[in-house]
């Protein structure tokens, strides 16, 4: 792995220099959890442990449920049910696998504003971001497939407000629903495989995992800086990191179990605070829910979606230059999509030689108002469709897109940054003050 | 100005449940009623979850099932094996496929199913509807209120105003509780329409908050298990918390050195 210089593995003993030559495993993952980490890393940097830990979460409970779960239109919802009441602390599992899906979009919501907020998009950690948009959009897969499973109420509409997005595509809309679903509505074969694509996917999501800390360990990290690593020498780079472990081990072990106070009082004592009451009510295709409402971590891109309806001048337009093609419906769906694919782009939409936020006077105040808007749409999302709330989702969405397509590129090229320190020691020092040459670091 | 913002952000979302928005008719009026098992601290209450199973079996249970809940649950709620044996022959017959026919229920089988007059189950009910909701859907009121599973159908059945109007053939009965103010279900409850064992009075308000209980006992049998498990899990967290906030500080007391300012 190249990257900052740092110490590797040497294999001492015989056995261990006998399985290194057959498998240097040992030194892999004394390469990864050694990692030089730039020490003036804040407490945004936590919440990919949390990501870890959720996945893990979520890997485990979700397993021990599928012991119990029956994956049918009939039983699906009985099954859960027992697990309520008569599986040995089921409804511990049931509720743990439940809140840890928002406490896992918590935690990815955190950890891209910190990386939108400190640059961590930009050169040359855009494969890191790429593949961190892949996880997201897969997570946002299995989320939602993972809520048709009880069989309730909003999991039947959910599915069939959902899977209609892509019945909106021109042409082949209709057969591509139908193929999703495995029939002309959402029935027992869409159940079946959402269940297996549900399974699937977490392990997808595992690997890319993999890829994305591959990448970062490949550039280093990123931090509130933005200024990089001195990587000239391993005495100098020494001066600008310290290893993860211990310190960023413990570290941040140190924040996820205070998350997981906060997490664990969730499940314990307001379990179905997030959730939606309807999803007690057993499914049925004839009775349609007076609001059909997404989870919470949807609402955003849920509001983005129903903002452009035929009366907006950009979707009339969009039809008439189409020939209508593209009707309100479908721009709504590109609406939707192209938020997320906006994001994924910013590496190449900001123009900013930058990095942090923190020396960008300008770039800041337009970030805190992305951050405001996005718990405007989550708000508006949940929202019945209807005025106001039509006109306030529809600046909303404008400002999203305006942020990652107008002001992105152009406060690169108009903004005067704040000079930045020359390098992460003297951040540190400035924060904590040099260690007294006497004092010994904890081993 | 970033974390205070950002932490600001976190609370309003952390306030911000999706059932806030299940909406309804503005003018549904909710009472907050007092339950005992409220709040992390709060427990059952066994002598209501008796009355409640009280009314259910004497009133509700004519029209409503509760076809997820196992008769040898009611253990729970102080009954001895033999009063549950008792309780299932004498009240409820259920079918046996293996007979080709009905005959008295045993502890092992569930609640009957009872969709005769199309009545909804009452299994989940406390969990199925919220009584609370905003303001501005923001959810704070649930916050602090709970969801209101329970107090939407004490508030429904003591709701009746004694309004009614006749709708294509549908006899409808005006209620403050119910979306839209008119209900198909005739007013259950009536002044000492069920006599308590305990002496306790069986006003309409009583009895629907003691049926309300007995509900969200029936949706939620393992809700003081749930608490339970929350304390430990609380309580072990924090302290781990503080010892790691401990080996932290120590940890990186070599490194950081003592601030100039």
């Amino acid at each position: 792995m190249s990257g900052i210089p740092h110490d590797h593995y040497e294999p001492k003993t015989n056995g261990e220099k006998w399985l290194n030559s057959r498998l240097p495993i040992v030194g892999l993952i004394y390469d990864t959890i050694m990692i030089p980490t730039p020490k003036n890393l804040n407490w945004w940097w936590i919440w990919g442990i949390v990501l870890a830990f959720c996945l893990a979460l979520q890997i485990v409970t979700g397993i021990v449920l599928v012991m119990h779960y029956t994956p049918h239109v009939d039983l699906a919802f009985a099954s859960i049910e027992h697990i309520m009441r008569n599986v040995n602390g089921g409804y511990f599992i049931r509720y743990l696998h439940m809140n840890g899906a928002s406490l896992f979009f918590v935690a990815v919501y955190i950890h891209m504003f910190r990386g939108l907020y400190y640059g961590s998009y930009k050169a040359p950690r855009e494969i890191t971001w790429i593949i961190g948009m892949l996880i997201y959009l897969m997570m946002m897969g299995t989320a939602f497939m993972g809520y048709v499973l009880p069989w309730g109420q909003m999991s039947f509409w959910g599915a069939t407000v959902i899977t209609g997005l892509f019945g909106a595509i021109p042409f082949v809309g209709d057969a591509i629903q139908t193929w999703l679903l495995g029939g002309p509505a959402v029935d027992n074969a869409t159940l079946n495989r959402f269940f297996s694509l549900h399974y699937l996917l977490p392990f997808v999501i595992a690997a890319l995992v993999i890829v994305h800390i591959w990448a970062f360990h490949t550039t280093g990290n990123n931090n509130p800086t933005g200024v990089e690593v001195r990587r000239t020498s391993k005495a100098e780079a020494e001066k600008d990191t310290l290893p993860f472990w211990p310190y960023f081990v413990i570290k941040d072990l140190f924040a996820l179990a205070v998350i997981l106070v906060v997490f664990w009082a969730v499940v314990g004592f307001m379990p179905n605070y997030l959730g939606h009451p309807d999803n007690y009510i057993e499914a049925n295709p004839l009775v349609t829910p007076a609001h059909i409402v997404p989870e919470w971590y949807f609402l955003p891109f849920y509001a983005i979606l129903r903002a452009f309806t035929g009366e907006v001048w950009v979707v009339q337009f969009a039809s008439f230059i189409t020939g209508g093609i593209i009707d309100a419906k479908f721009f709504g769906v590109i609406a939707m999509f192209g938020a997320i694919l906006a994001m994924a782009l910013a590496p190449w939409l900001d123009t900013s030689t930058v990095r942090s936020g923190k020396y960008r006077p300008m770039f800041k105040w337009w970030f805190y108002l992305l951050i405001i808007d996005f718990f405007a749409l989550m708000w508006l999302g949940a929202m019945p469709a209807e005025e106001p709330y039509a006109t306030f989702s529809l600046i909303a969405s404008a400002y999203w897109f305006a942020y990652f397509f107008v002001i992105l590129p152009i406060l690169g090229v108009i903004e005067k940054p704040l000079p930045q320190p020359e390098t992460i020691e003297e951040d540190f020092n400035a924060h904590y003050g040099k260690a007294d040459a006497d004092a010994t670091p904890a081993e | 100005m970033f974390k205070k913002l950002a932490i600001g952000a976190a609370f309003a979302l952390a306030l911000t449940p999706a059932a806030s928005f299940a909406a309804g008719g503005g003018e549904q009026h909710i009472e907050d009623f007092h339950f005992s098992f409220e709040g992390p601290f709060g427990t059952w209450d066994q002598n209501q979850l008796q009355r409640g199973l009280q009314i259910y079996t004497e009133v509700c249970a004519a029209c409503h099932g509760l076809r997820y809940v196992p008769l040898r649950d009611l253990e729970a709620l102080g009954y001895s094996e033999e009063e549950v044996i008792a309780y299932s022959a004498e009240n409820f017959e259920v079918f046996d496929p293996e007979l080709d026919d009905f005959r008295p229920a045993i502890p092992t089988d569930h609640f009957p199913v009872n969709d005769g007059v199309g009545a909804p189950d009452l299994s989940l009910m406390a969990k199925a509807r919220a009584g609370f909701h905003g303001p501005y859907g923001l959810g704070i009121n649930q916050f602090f209120k709970g969801m209101g599973g329970a107090e939407y159908i004490a508030s429904l059945l003591d709701g009746y105003t004694g309004e009614e109007k006749e709708e294509a053939g549908t006899i409808l009965y005006e209620n403050k509780a119910f979306p839209g103010g008119w209900i198909s279900m005739a007013p259950p409850l009536a002044e000492d329409q069920v006599e308590f064992t305990d002496g306790h009075p069986a006003t309409v308000e009583a009895m629907s908050e003691d049926i309300a209980a007995f509900l969200m006992w029936t949706a939620e049998p393992k809700m003081m298990e749930r608490k339970y498990s929350g304390f430990v899990g609380v309580i072990f967290l924090s302290l781990l918390s503080v010892l790691l906030y401990l080996v932290n500080k120590r940890l990186w007391a070599g490194v950081k050195g003592k601030r100039q300012h």
